[in-house]
């Protein structure tokens, strides 16, 4: 086939690809989103298969390739999402560090787009496992790991090696770039906390995206530089848009020093705080013209999705309460978490409103349900410039007459700052399991 | 292809990615993520051109293991959008609204 028509066929693809993430503009186009990139990827499966060898052993682990992902997408809950993309990327990465192996092994040797291939991939690959088995709960905490100057020592020593293998390419430079890339992602990944996970998945995301594109530029393979820019630039802007929410920058993210917890607690037991009971919340929330939900990763961890849909439900059908949900950005451990969640609930579009788009409302409203949402909803962004969360954009929920904080207990959150939301005067605190909790509510509200 | 012709593409793609992406709905970036993570499994290409070019068993295996494990990253990926896409979707219809 000419090479012409080749490349007339990757537009065709690459097209596709575009096309495909433009569908998720608007939630009316997104579902073609999905089916123009399988489409794409097909069409670029097939011509490989055709112009190909070895077309049986690659049909072969295409196949089983795709029984075992498409298994362990039909075995997800919507709970273990933002773990199971982390661990998807980071085989994409784990094959993009084979390939580039392998491209070594067969002297397709470019200076510095073979190591940088190799290097990036494991990147991906170490760094998405640790994020996966945070989120997975199986590791817990953060960990010390390396210092800042001893990760900086690595990135040093990877680039002088780099530099070396450019010179002369030979395999233990290689091999010694790929260990390093390997450690210190492990040292960055293990020390970022669960509430930074929407940044780190994001840019994981990204690395796996341009690793593509240094690996197309190795193989002077077309459709992977596009394909690879593409998303390298779509992880980018999802991480940009994350640090944005918390009013941090990637480099605090990523180099910040671990703040022990111990030193930042200051609960002052003295305070006093007031609880209540789901059938008093009950009361309220019927008695209320205006009600905002605001869900937190609290919702994600109790699934307390479908109660909570219940409850909206029930409030504006039986007692036409204007219920709305309010999203922060960074709410729960994923760009867009929470969002999927509502959704699998059936909460309508229309009722789920940004943080821009609603907080002006909260003065309005007579009741804010805070459901397992802290450091979001902390004033002390505001008011306390000594604040590690000061200048974050909150959802200012202490504007709202009463604000119902559903929380297991007193614990602060993830920044391990304490609330002064839920020592305010106009706060009721209803302790427990955030789907217990909402279910009780909407017991309460039926009769 | 020479360097530049490569660096040309890329840099142009990046733009493209850089416009499509701000335009899209805060409310699908979880579904952004896994689309365009399944779509990043298009190193699939690379592993079968490797594949391609080799007579060597040891190669032939790295290269097999890479096109499983693409295969799981694009199709689990596609699979996983696909589900969460699915409970976007029903709310536009007006039935829904109704009820």
């Amino acid at each position: 086939m000419s090479n012409s028509f080749l490349t007339l066929i990757n537009l065709g693809i690459s097209l596709l690809f575009i096309l495909s993430l433009r569908g998720l503009a608007f939630p009316r186009t997104a579902y073609r989103s999905n089916l123009l990139g399988i489409l794409g990827i097909c069409l670029a499966l097939t011509l490989a298969l055709i112009l190909g060898k070895h077309r049986f052993l690659i049909l072969l682990g295409i196949v089983i390739g795709t029984a075992i992902g498409i298994f362990i997408a039909q075995h997800l809950q919507m709970t273990g999402l933002p773990q199971t993309v982390a661990a998807f990327n980071g085989l994409g990465g784990l094959a993009a560090f084979l390939v580039a192996c392998c491209a070594v092994l067969e002297d397709k040797i470019d200076p510095f787009d073979t190591p940088i291939g190799s290097a990036l991939g494991i990147f991906t690959f170490i760094g998405s496992f640790v994020a996966f088995a945070k989120l997975q709960g199986r590791i817990n905490g953060t960990f010390k790991c390396f210092s800042n100057r001893l990760n900086a020592l690595l990135c040093v020593i990877m680039i002088l090696s780099l530099i070396d293998y450019a010179l002369h390419p030979n395999t233990t430079e290689f091999i010694t770039l790929s260990v390093l890339a390997g450690v210190l992602s492990l040292s960055m990944t293990l020390k970022i906390g669960g509430a930074d996970m929407p940044i780190v998945i994001s840019l994981l995301n990204a690395a796996s995206g341009i690793d593509s594109a240094v690996i197309g530029f190795v193989l002077s393979n077309q459709l992977l530089i596009i394909t690879g820019a593409l998303i390298g630039m779509s992880g980018a802007i999802l991480s940009f848009i994350m640090c944005r929410a918390m009013n941090r920058s990637l480099i605090n993210v990523l180099f910040s020093p671990v703040t022990s917890p111990s030193i930042t607690i200051s609960t002052d037991i003295s305070q006093p705080i007031k609880t209540g009971t789901p059938p008093e919340a009950a009361f309220l929330l019927e008695n209320a013209r205006k009600a905002i939900i605001v869900p937190g990763y609290g919702m994600a961890v109790s699934q307390a999705q479908h109660a909570l849909k219940q409850m909206a439900k029930i409030l504006q059908e039986k007692y036409h309460v204007d219920v709305k949900f309010a999203i922060h950005p960074v709410a729960g451990r994923m760009p867009g978490h929470m969002n999927v969640l509502l959704a699998e609930a059936d909460v309508p579009f229309e009722n789920i409103f940004s943080l821009n788009d609603i907080n002006n409302e909260f003065p309005s409203a007579d009741v804010a349900y805070v459901i397992g949402a802290n450091d979001i909803t902390n004033p002390l962004a505001k008011t306390d410039n000594t604040s590690p969360l000061y200048g974050m954009p909150i959802l200012d929920v202490a504007l709202a007459k009463t604000v119902l904080v559903v929380k297991r207990s007193l614990a602060t959150g993830y920044s391990g700052i304490d609330n002064p939301l839920f020592y305010a005067d106009n706060t009721i605190m209803l302790f427990g399991d955030a789907q217990k909790v909402t279910a009780e509510i909407v017991k309460a509200l039926e009769h | 292809m020479d360097f530049s012709t490569e660096l040309l593409i890329f840099t142009l793609s990046g733009f493209i990615g850089y416009f499509i992406v701000w335009g899209i709905t805060p409310s699908l970036h979880a579904p952004l993520m896994s689309v365009s993570n399944a779509i990043s499994g298009i190193i699939i290409l690379g592993a079968i051109e490797v594949l391609n070019d080799s007579t060597d068993a040891c190669i032939n295996t790295i290269g097999f293991i890479a096109v499983v494990i693409a295969s799981i990253n694009i199709f689990g990926g596609f699979a996983i959008s696909q589900k969460m896409l699915q409970m976007f979707k029903p709310k536009e219809t007006p039935k829904d609204k109704q009820q």
